[in-house]
């Protein structure tokens, strides 16, 4: 029973504290490797952690659109490599439908599974998890609807879209995009604009992803944006690095939490081994009348006690596992993101460095009487 | 061959009383028998003899082996390999099967394992059958002789036994005392009991009163 509760308490911090390592560590590879193709976006004003979360890892709702000449004005500034447009606003089943250019999908380094990259307006290239998780083949056409969540009343009946192609995946935010060109968004939204002969001055893209010859032209472009025009830039990196930390303050609420569970898990093991000891003073006499030594019968408590770790520890880090890949199933709609069940880290066999410094200590603890074992009293008729 | 000189032992905790045994010295594979009432001290001269007590004085020689002059590891190692003890009481590893708490014995003797040996004494104390069950599976009498089967299965230089037909009835008493001697001399040991049972007196020549 007491060995059961040591197990079960060793098992509950290993799995608190691998699935938290797990969570944090995916979490935080995803965004930076999402967030790295871009030095800049800019977009309407808002909150800047808003139009990076939702202009680059698309999970947010945008803070507006903007003017595409004005954004065309400010990528002219020769500190800027490359700029490159988005445009969104529709979904089809939920899955978001991006206005781009060539360059977006190059950026991400995805590379042509099936069909062919979308050249003319209303074809679209599908990210490899829409692909696997939409059953639609290429050639078929689709027709979009209004906004990021899934809705049937304000569906664009009219102009419907075409599947070119499909990418291979990549683990980026391409995966879970339905890609088209700009102007197939803007020829979407036109019968909202009646007046037609306004339409081309009145082109709008949601925002301008950039990158910049040097570091520095992005901090001085981003100061003079907010500045001096109604548009804002944010910095990805430096905007995700803001969130990780506040994520951070619960991670390591929660690690903390595990780190105790696994001191009283250590305190469980260390008196169950003292009550082994106790019950088994007898056997333990008996083999040093067998010629076993101290050390031999120290060694019997001590696999034992290693025994009962690593079976918590498995047990932990399968269940760990096991959580994380619960975790996504339920969440991968809301994210965008499936979190893996990786191989062990090095974070982990830390842990277990940790908890196997812990089993000997208790052990060794919890033997001291074995150096004081009276052979002859634990035998004699008693 | 066993020999004790002038022993002397006192429990810690009743420091008033010592207790002072007489000198014991047996030939090569001469039995002999220790008598007395309880509480004279009869298992603590066991113990003694058997190098799981320190005596306050006094030594014990067993072979050319003065028992209480060796370190700690040599004693382990000898007690190991020469001296085989058949408890009063049942203990054994209650986890592991009969032929596995004769495995470890044999094991920790740090002797060759000898097969033909072990399988000998088990069709010999009628345990072939129940080698395979866990000891709380075995009868009382299957017990008793995994306790001797344990006490001579190395081969030691001495078999002590410490009331070993206590429990009992006249015909196992017999049976025991017989396997008890015919083992002593396959092993060409010396075989001590002690015992306050009056029907063993007659098996042995040598008696030692306390």
């Amino acid at each position: 029973m007491n060995t059961l509760l040591s197990i079960l308490l060793l098992t509950l911090s290993i799995l608190l504290a691998t699935f938290v390592l797990q969570i944090s560590k995916q979490l935080n590879h995803h965004l930076e490797k999402n967030s790295k193709p871009f030095d800049m976006v800019i977009g309407a004003k808002g909150s800047p952690l808003q139009l990076v979360l939702s202009a680059i890892l698309h999970i947010d709702n945008p803070t507006g659109n903007i003017s595409l000449d004005e954004a065309l004005r400010i990528s002219k500034n020769p500190m800027i490599k490359e700029a490159i447009p988005v445009s969104y606003g529709d979904n089809y089943r939920g899955y978001r439908i991006l206005g781009t250019s060539d360059e977006y999908v190059r950026k991400y380094g995805a590379t042509l599974k099936e069909g062919e990259l979308n050249t003319k307006n209303f074809e679209t290239v599908f990210g490899a998890e829409v692909a696997k998780n939409l059953n639609l083949s290429i050639g078929d056409s689709f027709v979009s609807s209004h906004g990021l969540i899934q809705n049937e009343i304000e569906a664009h009946d009219e102009k419907p879209f075409v599947m070119t192609g499909i990418l291979a995946p990549t683990g980026t935010v391409v995966d879970h995009l339905i890609i088209t060109n700009l102007e197939s968004i803007w020829e979407v939204h036109e019968h909202k604009d009646e007046r037609l002969e306004h339409h081309e001055e009145h082109k709008e893209i949601t925002a301008l992803l950039l990158n910049f010859r040097n570091p520095i032209g992005a901090l001085q472009l981003s100061r003079s944006i907010n500045k001096d025009t109604s548009l804002q830039g944010a910095l990805p990196k430096f905007e995700i690095d803001r969130l990780l930390n506040f994520l951070g303050i619960g991670f390591q609420a929660i690690n903390a939490i595990a780190m105790a569970i696994l001191l009283v898990a250590g305190l469980s093991i260390f008196i169950s081994l003292i009550k082994t000891v106790r019950e088994r003073k007898h056997e333990l006499a008996l083999l040093r009348t067998y010629g076993a030594t101290t050390f031999q019968l120290l060694k019997l408590v001590f696999f034992e006690a290693l025994f009962l770790s690593l079976i918590g520890y498995i047990l932990g880090w399968l269940l760990g596992r096991i959580s994380i890949l619960l975790f996504s199933a339920l969440d991968s709609d809301t994210y965008k993101y499936h979190f893996e069940a990786s191989t062990p880290d090095i974070k982990e066999f830390l842990i277990l460095v940790i908890v196997i410094f812990m089993t000997i200590l208790a052990a060794i603890l919890a033997s001291y009487s074995l150096f004081k074992l009276n052979i002859s009293k634990n035998l004699a008729d008693a | 061959m066993i020999r004790t000189t002038s022993l002397r032992f006192t429990y810690q905790n009743t420091k008033t009383h010592t207790f002072n045994f007489p000198d014991i010295d047996l030939s090569f594979e001469q039995n002999a028998l220790i008598l007395g009432p309880s509480g004279v001290g009869k298992t603590t001269l066991l113990h003694l003899m058997a190098g799981l007590l320190i005596p306050k004085k006094g030594n014990v020689f067993i072979g050319n082996t003065c028992v209480h002059q060796l370190t700690r590891n040599q004693l382990n190692n000898f007690r190991g390999k020469h001296i085989g003890i058949i408890f009063q009481r049942a203990y054994f590893i209650k986890s592991l099967t009969l032929l596995e708490n004769l495995r470890i014995r044999e094991k920790l003797s740090k002797k060759t394992t000898d097969q033909h040996r072990r399988k000998r004494l088990l069709e010999q104390l009628e345990l072939t059958e129940v080698r395979n069950k866990k000891v709380h599976e075995l009868s009382e009498g299957q017990r008793q002789r995994l306790l001797i089967a344990l006490g001579v299965i190395h081969k030691p230089k001495v078999i002590f036994a410490d009331e070993p037909t206590s429990n009992l009835d006249d015909k196992n008493c017999e049976k025991v005392i017989s396997l008890l001697k015919k083992e002593a001399q396959i092993c060409k040991s010396n075989l001590v009991i002690i015992t306050h049972d009056q029907r063993v007196k007659s098996h042995f020549n040598k008696h030692i009163i306390l």
